[in-house]
């Protein structure tokens, strides 16, 4: 019970509380790119979630028991990034094959998404939040992709909304964009301390 | 090879140039913003950062400038992702040695140079088709501006937040910090309203 209730709190605390986008501004990159359609972010942020849960246990597996055990941790990156873009082109090929109207409104993003700073730092804060059992790796991964889900989906909610409005000529795309961001941030820092 | 030794080095002073500001891949391009967000808090962890993007960017360019002929193109993206990778366990060792404190404080963010699409992006519009030369040249501008664009926002974010700036008081003893701007949220709309100031002033210039 312990663990499932410490598994819990890891993975809210990933979802809301230390949320990628807000907290640590990774994958700010799609963030502001792609999400401008409700149905196309959630796509997005599936699929990012799909690649973030597969790459992190993946790298989880590799650094705690091939690179740690040889003392191999000094091409750590390497090994990452090659995982990352292995899992990403597993995922680009399936979609591909099977959900080729999702594949043509990514266009370019799907591979993108390797260069996706949530995937990669997920596998990088893993290491920095010293997890040590495999379950935790799983869950962790898992719940960073979600976070990003949320975050990609409100926004893009937000930027529909934002069409109709009336905005400063010069705010208008990114920079206002930008500005909701940080509001946004605000009120998820609300959970701020909730979970540590 | 592509480039032309000829004229009058024109190509090579627009590679240098054009990252510095007409095509500045942070206020321009809005490319590679993680690091413009998450280490402008200061000036010092900022330019430390922008620093290692330069280098960074300067070795993979060589690299893959050399290695452009040798690569079929459907292995490139790997090619360089591991190239960049390289670099980028080097730069992370090397400050860990030197500057344990600020590698500490960048922590996860130098290895994150390395999904910084901002590398991946002069390595395929640039390096994999032109010479050595102009590559670092790109590589130079490109990451100059970068640093730049990273030193503005970090200098606004830590003057607005602590008062001083490098450490040196520049606001009077009476001025109240605002610490928002050390919270994410001054990153955004810091960045934002920049952004939002660079599209009214050249807006302007070109009307």
């Amino acid at each position: 019970m312990d663990t499932f209730v410490a598994l819990l709190m890891g993975f809210l605390s990933v979802v809301l509380v230390n949320n990628f986008v807000f907290t640590k501004f990774l994958g700010t990159c799609p963030y502001l790119g792609v999400s401008g359609h409700l149905d196309k972010a959630l796509g997005m942020g599936l699929a990012v979630t799909f690649v973030t849960a597969l790459s992190g246990t993946l790298t989880w597996m590799v650094d705690a028991w091939v690179l740690t055990p040889l003392h191999l941790e000094i091409t750590r990156y390497i090994c990452y990034i090659v995982i990352i873009a292995g899992a990403v082109q597993l995922v680009e090929m399936y979609v591909r094959r099977f959900f080729p109207a999702l594949y043509e409104a990514f266009g370019i993003f799907l591979p993108l998404i390797s260069t996706n700073c949530v995937v990669l730092g997920i596998c990088l804060f893993l290491d920095v939040w010293g997890t040590n059992n495999l379950l935790e790796a799983v869950v962790l991964s898992t719940g960073t992709g979600m976070g990003f889900t949320v975050a990609i989906c409100i926004m893009a909610g937000i930027r529909e909304e934002l069409m109709l409005s009336d905005v400063p000529e010069a705010l208008k795309g990114a920079p206002i964009t930008l500005i909701t961001a940080g509001i946004l941030t605000m009120a998820f820092m609300g959970f701020a301390g909730m979970i540590k | 090879m592509s480039a032309s030794n000829d004229s009058l080095s024109s190509p090579y002073s627009a590679a240098l140039f054009t990252g510095l500001w007409k095509e500045n891949p942070t206020f321009r391009l809005l490319i590679g913003l993680c690091p413009p967000l998450a280490v402008t808090t200061a000036v010092k962890p900022a330019l430390t950062m922008g620093l290692s993007v330069i280098f960074v960017l300067v070795c993979s360019n060589i690299v893959v400038s050399l290695m452009r002929n040798l690569i079929k193109p459907h292995v490139r993206i790997i090619m360089f992702t591991v190239t960049i990778a390289t670099f980028v366990t080097i730069c992370d060792m090397f400050l860990k040695a030197y500057t344990p404190k600020m590698s500490e404080m960048l922590g996860a963010y130098v290895p994150l140079i390395i999904v910084n699409c901002l590398i991946i992006f002069r390595a395929e519009a640039c390096a994999s088709k032109s010479g050595m030369v102009i590559s670092i040249l790109d590589g130079i501008g490109m990451g100059t501006g970068f640093t730049l664009a990273l030193c503005t926002l970090a200098g606004i974010r830590e003057l607005l937040a602590t008062g001083h700036v490098f450490d040196i008081q520049v606001m009077p003893k009476a001025f109240v910090p605002w610490l928002a701007f050390q919270m994410p949220v001054g990153a955004f709309v810091t960045l934002g309203l920049i952004l939002g100031l660079i599209t009214a002033l050249t807006r302007k210039k070109g009307a």
